[in-house]
């Protein structure tokens, strides 16, 4: 019983080592078309090799099409010209131009047979009819034997209008010849184009295999728990440059949200525990020694309003979790900030006249925003919330509000205790509170949801020194036109 | 006034039919959709305090756009654990007259609920608002107690006809923010304990009889008798 959920555990544990060794990219037993580098190979290998083809069978095509063309014009123009002899000058001038032609060294390759209307021959070059030649105006290449030699020839046979037999050709063993030179060379170089499609491919194969390492050794990693791991990029901004800048990038903000839940969670289990604790020591203590009545009451309600902060608390982290996922983007309207800004410092005004504050304002109108009318509302409620909480009697709070280069600036300044400048930089983040507010009122995340309201927007917000005080400047981009 | 609770969980249930029966009110109970349509099709009520999630079949939602494509004008608070901004805005644009989230004071779920059949009795146009010798035109927005003008501030004078609107009925900070001010979150400041302060400063200071009460841990509640 004991030993099966150890055995388990321990393969278990094997199998997570041997997933982090992530040396071998196929794993065996994978048939070899499942990897996508030898896809990836093949089909360019394929391709490659159809297009060489192309190329080569175009090359031959023309070449020798082209030679068979020029042969059977130059037929042609002869049957034409001889048969103008027979027409103006009879069967004596067709001979008298066969003979000619026979005797003229200049065109060694014509052939020429002349028969009359029974068969017998009366002039040509041609002992007799070639055999497999008997339809006249086709063309036949055929083996004919001349001056004793065989010889291919391309042929072409007429009927005269006396019912004389006209046969006319030209040798083309040359040009046979010179059609198999080049079929040879075509197919050596074809054969030649296979051997480096596929020696292109394997490159390209390992090629991608090395690109894929880096990112696969890295995403593994990072999939294991290693979020400091990044792609390594080769600095020549090519595709996989940027392909691994994205990944970075990605990876970059998936850190960041990480690291954001690790701090919720610790903030959770620091700060809401504290509460929670002192509501529930308060019931006990009331349980076990309440005698009266009273007191009986009085630590209920005690315990009451600590399960409020703990509520509220929860509803702020809600609130910013809501606005970081974006969403709210969707319910973007077009307002006009001046109204709402008036509305908040006369809400404000009262409070600070009550403490002895002076509020100095100074809004300009219009602040054009496309944005969230109730968040920018929140957001610029809890700066006030902040300045009033920090600030001494007889100081005073600036606020103004403005625009600027397409840009919405409002800024809240007061003359309190300020922040510290290594504070600052985390002073937005969940529950972050300064050693000197640690005594005050809150919870820690105001200015969280001010920063995520400000970047909802596309804008910021900026924590400066005021010299004594903070001066929390909120920028959001104007809404054009 | 009779009041239909539709809500599944027995305990958050349990608390709000013995705090309503408390204040006097009769009350029905369903603890699912399907139950709770039947109910508030069938018999009349002066409200319904309605959850959104609901086991059987019809959600709050749902139950709410069936109420009303029958012509059922009944005031309904939605009281709902989904407190997104979103989830209130559905639950109003659904024919909702309030939305409380979840978890909420029994004070604030009181007073919203008499606020709202008050609601829905006065639907005739008001022009004036008497409270004992405090009154307000609202055609001239002026206001007077007794024989004395009494001078106050735009956003004052709708405090103040927002308090007389729901005169002898607790109101709470956020319904005077959200009423007032169209504001939708607790400030951390007292602010608006600090404008009512001002506002009795105007109408009570001078004069023998208070009006406007504080209502410990709930809010405020004017009214012309003692308290």
């Amino acid at each position: 019983m004991e030993t099966t959920p150890l055995s388990e555990a321990e393969s278990g544990a094997r199998a997570v080592q041997e997933a982090a060794t992530p040396r071998e990219p196929r794993r065996k037993g994978k048939p070899l078309i499942r990897s996508t580098g030898i896809r990836f190979a093949v089909t360019y290998a394929l391709v490659f090799g159809l297009s060489a083809f192309t190329l080569a069978f175009s090359l031959w095509y023309s070449t020798v099409g082209l030679l068979q063309r020029q042969v059977q014009f130059a037929i042609l123009n002869d049957a034409t010209a001889l048969n103008e002899h027979y027409q103006i000058g009879g069967l004596p001038s067709l001979i008298n131009a066969i003979h000619s032609r026979l005797t003229d060294s200049g065109d060694s390759d014509g052939i020429y047979l002349l028969l009359d209307p029974l068969g017998n021959h009366i002039i040509g070059n041609l002992d007799q009819w070639p055999a497999g030649l008997n339809r006249i105006n086709t063309w036949y290449e055929l083996p004919v034997t001349r001056k004793g030699t065989r010889s291919i020839s391309l042929l072409r046979a007429y009927t005269l209008s006396g019912g004389e037999q006209l046969l006319i050709g030209r040798d083309v063993s040359a040009r046979a010849q010179l059609r198999g030179v080049m079929r040879d060379a075509l197919l050596w170089a074809l054969g030649l184009m296979i051997f480096l499609g596929l020696l292109g491919a394997v490159l390209i194969r390992s090629m991608f295999r090395r690109m894929m390492r880096d990112i696969s050794t890295t995403t593994r990693a990072i999939a294991l728990g290693d979020l400091t791991r990044r792609i390594p990029k080769h600095g020549n901004g090519d595709e996989f440059d940027e392909l691994a800048e994205i990944i970075n990038d990605m990876l970059e903000r998936i850190a960041r949200l990480m690291d954001g839940v690790r701090q919720v969670s610790n903030a959770i289990a620091h700060d809401l525990r504290t509460p929670i604790t002192r509501a529930r020591t308060r019931l006990e203590d009331a349980a076990l020694h309440a005698h009266t009545k009273e007191d009986l009451q009085l630590a209920v309600e005690r315990a009451m309003l600590d399960l409020d902060g703990v509520v509220g608390v929860f509803e702020a982290l809600l609130r910013i979790a809501e606005i970081e996922a974006g969403s709210r983007r969707s319910a973007f309207a077009a307002i006009d900030l001046a109204p709402m800004l008036r509305d908040i410092d006369e809400l404000y005004r009262a409070v600070a006249e009550e403490r002895g504050l002076i509020l100095d304002t100074r809004i300009d109108e219009p602040l054009p925003l496309l944005g969230d009318r109730e968040l920018v509302q929140q957001a610029i409620a809890n700066l006030l919330d902040n300045a009033l909480k920090f600030s001494a009697t007889g100081t005073t709070i600036r606020f103004t509000a403005r625009v600027e280069e397409a840009l919405i600036e409002i800024c809240i300044a007061d003359r309190g205790p300020g922040i510290s400048e290594e504070d600052r930089s985390r002073a937005t983040e969940r529950f972050f509170r300064a050693e000197s507010a640690r005594s005050t009122a809150g919870s820690g995340l105001g200015l969280a949801l001010v920063a995520a309201v400000a970047q909802l927007h596309n804008g910021t917000l900026r924590l400066a020194n005021n010299n004594p005080g903070l001066r929390a400047i909120i920028t959001l981009p104007a809404r054009r036109g | 006034m009779r009041i239909l609770v539709v809500e599944d969980d027995k305990d958050v249930a349990g608390f709000v039919l013995k705090g309503l029966r408390e204040a006097g009110h009769t009350v029905e109970h369903a603890d699912n959709g399907r139950d709770g349509l039947f109910l508030a099709a069938s018999e009349n009520f002066d409200a319904i305090i309605l959850d959104r999630m609901l086991p059987g079949g019809i959600d709050g939602l749902r139950l709410l756009e069936t109420l009303r494509a029958q012509d059922n004008a009944t005031p309904v608070l939605f009281l709902s654990a989904l407190s997104q901004v979103d989830d209130r805005v559905k639950g109003l644009k659904a024919g909702g007259d309030d939305y409380l989230t979840k978890p909420f004071a029994f004070a604030e779920l009181l007073a919203r609920v008499e606020a709202l059949t008050r609601r829905g009795k006065s639907d005739g146009p008001t022009t004036k608002l008497c409270v004992g010798d405090l009154e307000m035109d609202l055609l001239s927005r002026s206001v007077r107690r007794g024989t004395q003008k009494i001078d106050l501030q735009p956003r004052e004078f709708r405090l103040l006809e927002y308090l007389m609107r729901h005169a002898g009925q607790v109101v709470t900070r956020t319904m005077l923010l959200e009423g007032v001010w169209d504001y939708h979150f607790d400030p951390q400041t007292n602010v608006i304990d600090v404008h009512v302060s001002r506002l009795r400063q105007k109408i009570d200071k001078p004069f023998e009889l208070p009006l406007l009460h504080t209502v410990r841990n709930a809010g405020y509640m004017l009214r012309a008798e003692e308290v």
